[in-house]
């Protein structure tokens, strides 16, 4: 058991950084593993120990010296203020936790890998960006608040300390929309509202990470011998038209002003968590380039684009449908779609009721 | 002549039209026969049909009836404690449910016999005599957009809806419309990567679009077009082009096509050539900074230039609005003899007669590997097929006999 890993996860209080941990115990070379975060985790944690202590005091360095701590998965970046408080509390979060947890690992030269999730979203959105952003490409405009000004300012710190430890292994790995049944993320909650709002005239190539391949690719990270920066997203594009569409659920599109309009509406009243960078994101996307991570990081979602939602999908109820129903209705009696349909029915051969579903089926087709 | 019938016209003097006591003749020929004798003839092909009207009818009545007949009980005790009867008001209640009106469905009379042969007239009519198996096809083509299950590249490029639909609608207008004649067919590579670099004019790129359909039609291939900026910000204008294949103009989505072995059309000049008054049509504007010469010399692709003689035509930009322009964002505001004059119908475009020529390909695998980082190098193949473009389009104007012919 000596000399294996000791792991040490910041942000396991939320769902994500929570299973990412325990896929960590399972790791043969992962000896312990210590979660890290300011509030108690909400599941099971098995065999993670917890910590509690704040990223953004310089207990984090206490902790990495008396755990011997040698590898850091840094996890506690957050894209929407949450219930953790208003947008400053989130910068300080992020910014300020992601500065004192690189400070603490300069100063603990057993530290030897630090694997920071990022996301594509610092890529920004534009109708000028490249159909695929390959890791050496800059937004086109940089971000000028928010959440991807977050996540470029960490990645720029997360830059100077790789720099500055240059014998420390460091991958950054910049995830596409983690989509999933248990995700709960600005981009699951606007897909699960019942009526999805669109950008009128505009339709975004999406990409999306299922979760359990977020949890392999970080999993992979900390023991892959590479690092760098990578894309990771499941293969392939999908349209949010053609997304919406096999969720089966209405849509409707209103310009970009009323959508944005309607996010901080919703944003507000706590119905859906919102944020401001989603708006660019739906009504123009984003595509990156994974050649890297297949190449270089040697990882392979188990998912694509396409099954990751098909199976965020799944156990979604269905709110519409309508024409689906009507084309199947439609199928169902041509003379040939059904064998016991008879092709040409005598009228005395079937009831009132039949030939008045039969009338409105043909009506819809 | 004289054994002619005599057909009488009018009333012959009796009470008749407009007398307000009984219907006049006509309107009596024209309200049918009376009840009792229409129920034979109407009702004999149709026996199965009625007989569940019927039955819903009677059962209705018994609905009617039973909730009137369950009532006493609660209203007597209601009357004992009020002391009036209510047993009066429900006689006068129940007849009324008898002597309703059967009202009849205006479909329910239709047989479904006819409703089916109609139906199977109306296929035969629309998709021929093989009408099921193309129904069911088409029905299946419905039911796959209608729940997603098709598949985008990495661009958003949507080839069953582009064949079905984009090309399917823009043929009829290159064929019939613009009369595209298109030459040098054979200079197109029919498989790998290669650059289409096209002439660009007609105030509104149409060029473009006809363009991908007749190098579709010509070579089965799908051109795919490099866009401006502008045309991804524009609402409607971006979803068609990204379904129709487009992408941004920029060398990563240029090189990255070309790679995947794509067949790639660029307009080099760009907004400076659509935008170009009608005085100077067919002189080539600048051809950008010759980074499309790069992204073929990078990626080994053979540059095809392509010839456009007529879309200088359609609109011919006879004037420009500089300040709303700017105002809107957008390069220019037209003005064309027909627009904004005569409103909506000034967007018809001009008939003109269109002539496309594919010219030789340019070769760009015999470079070495810097080539495509040599400015020099890239403003010479720039040159050489910004030159071969104008000297086919002055050829191509001395073969043309008018510009409507």
């Amino acid at each position: 058991m000596s000399g294996g890993k000791v792991v040490l996860v910041t942000g396991v209080s939320r769902d994500l950084g929570r299973r990412t941990a325990r896929a960590l115990v399972d790791r043969d070379d992962v000896d312990r593993v210590i979660g890290v975060d300011v509030v108690p985790p909400r599941g099971d944690l098995g065999d993670v120990s917890f910590v509690r202590a704040d990223i953004r005091t310089p207990v984090i360095a206490k902790v990495i010296a008396k755990e011997d701590v040698d590898t850091v998965v840094h996890m506690s970046v957050i894209a929407t203020p949450g219930d953790t408080g208003g947008r400053t509390t989130m910068k300080e979060l992020n910014v300020i936790g992601s500065m004192q947890l690189l400070a603490a690992c300069q100063k603990a030269p057993r530290v030897e890998r630090l694997v920071v999730k990022s996301t594509t979203t610092v890529y920004g959105s534009s109708p000028r960006d490249p159909a695929m952003f390959t890791e050496d490409m800059e937004p086109r405009r940089a971000p000028r608040a928010g959440y991807a000004k977050d996540v470029a300012e960490i990645e720029a710190y997360v830059r100077g300390f790789a720099r500055r430890r240059d014998d420390c292994r460091v991958t950054l790995l910049r995830c596409a929309n983690v989509i999933g049944p248990h995700v709960s993320s600005p981009i699951t909650s606007y897909f699960r509202m019942p009526v999805v709002p669109t950008v009128l005239g505009h339709d975004a190539r999406l990409q999306f990470l299922h979760e359990e391949d977020l949890f392999a690719v970080l999993s992979h990270a900390v023991g892959a011998d590479v690092g760098g920066t990578f894309n990771v997203a499941g293969d392939g594009i999908m349209m949010l038209s053609q997304a919406v569409r096999r969720m089966r659920r209405p849509t409707v599109a209103m310009p970009g002003v009323a959508v944005g309009g309607l996010s901080s509406l919703l944003r507000q009243a706590r119905f859906a968590d919102f944020s401001p960078e989603q708006l660019g994101f739906l009504t123009y996307g984003r595509g990156v380039d994974t050649t890297a991570m297949r190449e270089l990081l040697g990882f392979t979602p188990r998912f694509d684009t396409e099954q990751a939602f098909d199976d965020f999908v799944s156990d979604l109820p269905r709110t519409g449908g309508y024409a689906e129903r009507a084309i199947g209705a439609v199928e169902d009696r041509l003379p040939s779609g059904r064998t016991a349909v008879p092709a040409v029915a005598a009228p005395g051969d079937r009831d009132d009721g039949d030939s008045d579903h039969r009338g409105q089926g043909e009506s819809h087709g | 002549m004289g054994d002619a019938e005599i057909i009488p016209i009018g009333t012959r003097g009796r009470q008749g039209r407009g007398s307000g006591q009984r219907p006049s003749s006509a309107a009596r020929n024209l309200a049918g026969p009376s009840r009792p004798r229409r129920e034979e003839p109407a009702d004999a092909p149709t026996e199965a049909e009625d007989t569940a009207p019927e039955q819903s009818a009677d059962e209705v009545a018994e609905q009617v009836a039973d909730p009137a007949a369950g009532q006493p009980t609660v209203a007597e005790r209601a009357a004992a404690s009020r002391g009036d009867s209510p047993v009066v008001d429900l006689a006068g209640a129940l007849p009324t449910s008898d002597t309703r009106v059967r009202e009849r469905h205006p479909l329910r009379g239709i047989p479904v016999g006819d409703w089916l042969s109609a139906f199977q007239r109306a296929a035969k009519e629309v998709f021929g005599e093989q009408w099921e198996p193309r129904l069911a096809e088409f029905l299946a083509f419905l039911r796959r957009r209608v729940t997603g299950e098709y598949v985008v590249d990495d661009f958003g490029f949507d080839a069953e809806v582009t064949e079905r639909f984009f090309i399917a609608a823009l043929r009829p207008i290159a064929e019939k419309w613009f009369r595209v004649e298109v030459r040098g067919v054979e200079n197109i590579p029919t498989e790998g990567g290669a650059l289409v670099v096209s002439n660009h004019s007609g105030t509104v790129p149409v060029d473009g679009l006809m363009t991908m359909v007749s190098v579709h039609d010509a070579t089965g291939r799908h051109l795919r077009a490099l866009g401006a900026d502008l045309v991804f910000q524009m609402p409607f204008v971006s979803t068609m082009a990204r379904k129709g294949g487009a992408t941004l103009a920029c060398n990563e989505d240029a090189e990255r096509m070309l790679r995947q072995g794509e067949l790639v059309g660029v307009w080099p000049e760009g907004f400076k050539g659509i935008g170009k008054p009608y005085s100077e049509r067919y002189k080539l504007q600048r051809f950008g900074r010759g980074g499309f010469v790069s992204a073929a010399l990078r990626t080994g692709v053979p540059i095809v230039p392509l010839s456009v003689v007529g879309a200088e035509e359609i609109y011919p930009l006879v004037g420009n609005i500089p300040a709303l322009a700017r105002l809107l964002g957008v390069p220019y505001i037209p003005i064309t003899p027909l627009f904004p004059l005569l409103g909506p119908l000034g967007l018809v475009p001009l008939p003109s007669k269109w002539l496309m020529e594919f010219g030789e390909p340019v070769r760009t695998d015999e470079y070495d590997d810097g080539a495509a980082d040599d400015p020099m190098l890239v403003f010479d193949v720039t040159d050489q097929v910004r030159e071969s473009i104008q000297q086919t389009l002055y050829s191509l104007l001395m073969q043309r006999r008018s510009v409507f012919g």
